[in-house]
């Protein structure tokens, strides 16, 4: 009796779909759920990696939000690089898909050289090469020398470096371009005709039926690349060699979260800075959600 | 004040692909024409060469003695009513009427009253706040509708509107776009493949074939002198009977057969029998195998499988010659 209800149970689907379910669980629960649930232990804590935690309250989101200069000075890097870099990095997205889908020859192409640096972007090497790229006597200054131009040192001047930075970004625009060429696509030919039938020319045609019909893509983006600037790291580490210089101007939230937990070994303090920078994000996702309801149409 | 359309040697390629070839045609000022063919004969793509959305590949397209094959399609006084609707989903009714209008720069209150005014007409006032997604296909029509009415055009233009609704919804938009045609007496072009819907409502049909006009008349006039087998076949609802006769063909609608007196066609075996209430529709098979479709009026008790005696009305029998062409006259 109990062998035959073990054998139909193993022999059941949900068996078997839990046991390819399983590699994905062990992983969700032991490197993602788990350590989150830890973190936000160790944020009431003043865990340093040597000496067993112990429970310090409030008192590392207290320090956080009224006596750390270098909270606000990453803060305020950041959110100018969240700003400045998002919707330049959306408006160049949707320019070259809407070029692409514009019915060009070669199109897999171009959507592969444009696609390429995406790949490329968040990695050490690229950022290095940016980091030539900007230098004094790196290629962007050698460009600019035969017009007579003296440029400076883009990445170690305080009023450029973060400009590098989100350049890089804004270079990496071959993943939401995609996403765009693919909603442009969804758009039924017969409204541009009824448009051009209205005497919509292109850019009409553009404002007044493109870009809310590709409303829901422009929304998904939105979140998406925000959430990644947000969270973006390596560029900031590699060109600022770590330090998040000069005199700051580079200092990404996440870097200066790594300082704090891999150059100070204050594990509980950067759990805290860990957090709140979640419940910045899940604000933002929040609002953005809020919001979505009157400027993100839906057909059907 | 209506305006007329003629086509003079036009023609429609793709590349080295040719879909129209030399086709000419008159449209008359007020007339409701409607292109009438089978999937891929064309018809769409002539009306779409008319609204200015296709290229002319050759010959001219002449709208009251103006010449506009390159004239844009905004500027050719022209409003099209869509097979899929083509309303703009994120604006509501009001905002899908006044679009048109809007981007021609027009008074608010001239926009305004215009947009009550075809809301009127359709009444589809109450709809005026909704969006597309929230009307029903039939509501869709008349605000499709209702967008070219607001343009004031000279001339209207449909591409297959009714075949996407029921065939109720379908009857009943039948009968509002040809009360519209009375009412505002423009020159409307209409594409169906869908020959009872060109029958109701057309002064004219055109019937096209593979990018040619097989004929151009006014209903009964295709139905009562088809000019060949191909029009024979296509326009009437049961279709045409063809017999052999001779070298030629003999056609014999189905309505125009009796059990009791006439010219005698032979015995038919009885496949199918249809009773419509009002009328009985019989599927036969004449010697040979040929299948026979008798439309006889009221209700009639015919059994399945048995012989029956068909005669047919001599003066409405149509003849064509080997070729498929007409010979001589009928009805």
């Amino acid at each position: 009796m109990i062998q035959s209800h073990l054998r139909r149970l193993v022999g059941s689907h949900a068996v078997a779909g839990y046991g390819f379910l399983l590699p994905w669980l062990i992983g969700f629960f032991f490197l993602a759920v788990g350590p989150s649930l830890i973190s936000l232990y160790l944020a009431f804590t003043d865990f340093d990696l040597l000496t067993s935690p112990e429970w310090v309250g409030m008192a590392n989101f207290e320090r956080i939000l009224t006596a750390d200069a270098k909270f606000m000075a990453s803060m305020r890097v950041t959110f100018m690089f969240v700003i400045l870099s998002v919707p330049l990095k959306l408006a160049l997205a949707l320019i070259v898909a809407v070029a692409l889908n514009k019915g060009l020859g070669g199109l897999s192409i171009y959507r592969a050289i444009f696609y390429l640096p995406s790949l490329l972007g968040a990695s050490v090497a690229i950022a290095i090469l940016w980091r030539q790229l900007f230098s004094g006597d790196g290629l962007v200054n050698m460009a600019l020398e035969p017009f007579g131009i003296i440029g400076p040192s883009w990445i170690s001047n305080p009023n450029y470096s973060l400009w590098t930075l989100v350049a890089l970004s804004v270079w990496q625009f071959g993943a939401p371009m995609i996403i765009f060429l693919a909603g442009l696509r969804q758009i039924p030919a017969d409204l541009y005709e009824a448009a051009s039938l209205d005497g919509a020319g292109p850019w009409r045609q553009f404002r007044r039926i493109t870009v809310p019909m590709i409303t829901p893509v422009i929304f998904f983006n939105l979140i998406i690349q925000t959430i990644d600037a947000f969270k973006s790291f390596t560029p900031s580490f590699v060109i600022s060699g770590g330090t998040g210089g000069p005199i700051n101007s580079t200092l990404f939230y996440t870097l200066y979260l790594y300082q704090e937990a891999f150059g100070f070994f204050r594990m509980g303090y950067a759990s805290a800075l860990a957090w709140i920078l979640l419940i910045i994000i899940a604000v933002f996702t929040a609002l953005s959600f809020l919001s979505s309801r009157y400027w993100v149409h839906y057909d059907e | 004040m209506a305006t007329s359309v003629a086509l003079n040697s036009v023609a429609k390629a793709y590349g080295a692909v040719s879909v129209i070839e030399n086709l000419n045609l008159n449209i008359e000022p007020g007339e409701f024409t409607v292109f009438v063919g089978p999937s891929g004969c064309g018809k769409s793509t002539l009306l779409r060469m008319i609204a200015g959305l296709e290229p002319i590949s050759g010959g001219d397209l002449v709208i009251d003695g103006q010449r506009m094959n390159d004239v844009p399609a905004a500027q050719r006084g022209i409003a099209m009513v869509f097979q899929s609707y083509a309303l703009y989903p994120h604006m509501n009714v009001q905002q899908n009427l006044a679009f048109g209008l809007e981007t021609a720069r027009m008074p608010k209150d001239v926009i305004a009253q215009r947009v009550q005014h075809a809301a009127d007409i359709l009444k589809i006032e109450p709809l005026l706040k909704r969006k597309p997604k929230q009307l029903s296909g039939g509501q869709r029509q008349r605000v499709a509708i209702g967008r070219a009415i607001v343009r004031e055009p000279k001339i209207f233009l449909f591409d297959e509107p009714l075949s996407n609704l029921d065939a109720e919804l379908r009857v009943a938009m039948r009968v509002e776009i040809a009360k519209l045609h009375r009412d505002l007496g423009n020159t409307m072009i209409y594409v169906t493949h869908d020959q009872v819907e060109a029958m109701t409502m057309a002064d004219k049909i055109v019937v096209l074939r593979a990018g040619v006009i097989e004929q151009v008349g006014a209903p009964l006039e295709l139905y009562n002198r088809p000019r060949n087998l191909f029009v024979a076949g296509f326009i009437g609802s049961p279709k045409m009977n063809f017999l052999p006769d001779g070298n030629g063909t003999l056609g014999i609608r189905p309505e125009h057969v009796s059990l009791s007196s006439g010219v005698p066609l032979g015995d038919m075996r009885v496949e199918v029998v249809e009773n419509l209430g009002g009328q009985t529709v019989v599927h036969a098979t004449a010697a040979g195998g040929t299948p026979f479709t008798l439309l006889l009026d009221g209700q009639q008790r015919i059994d399945v499988g048995t012989s029956l005696p068909v005669f047919m009305d001599p003066d409405h029998a149509h003849r064509f010659d080997a070729k498929g062409e007409r010979i001589g006259g009928a009805a």
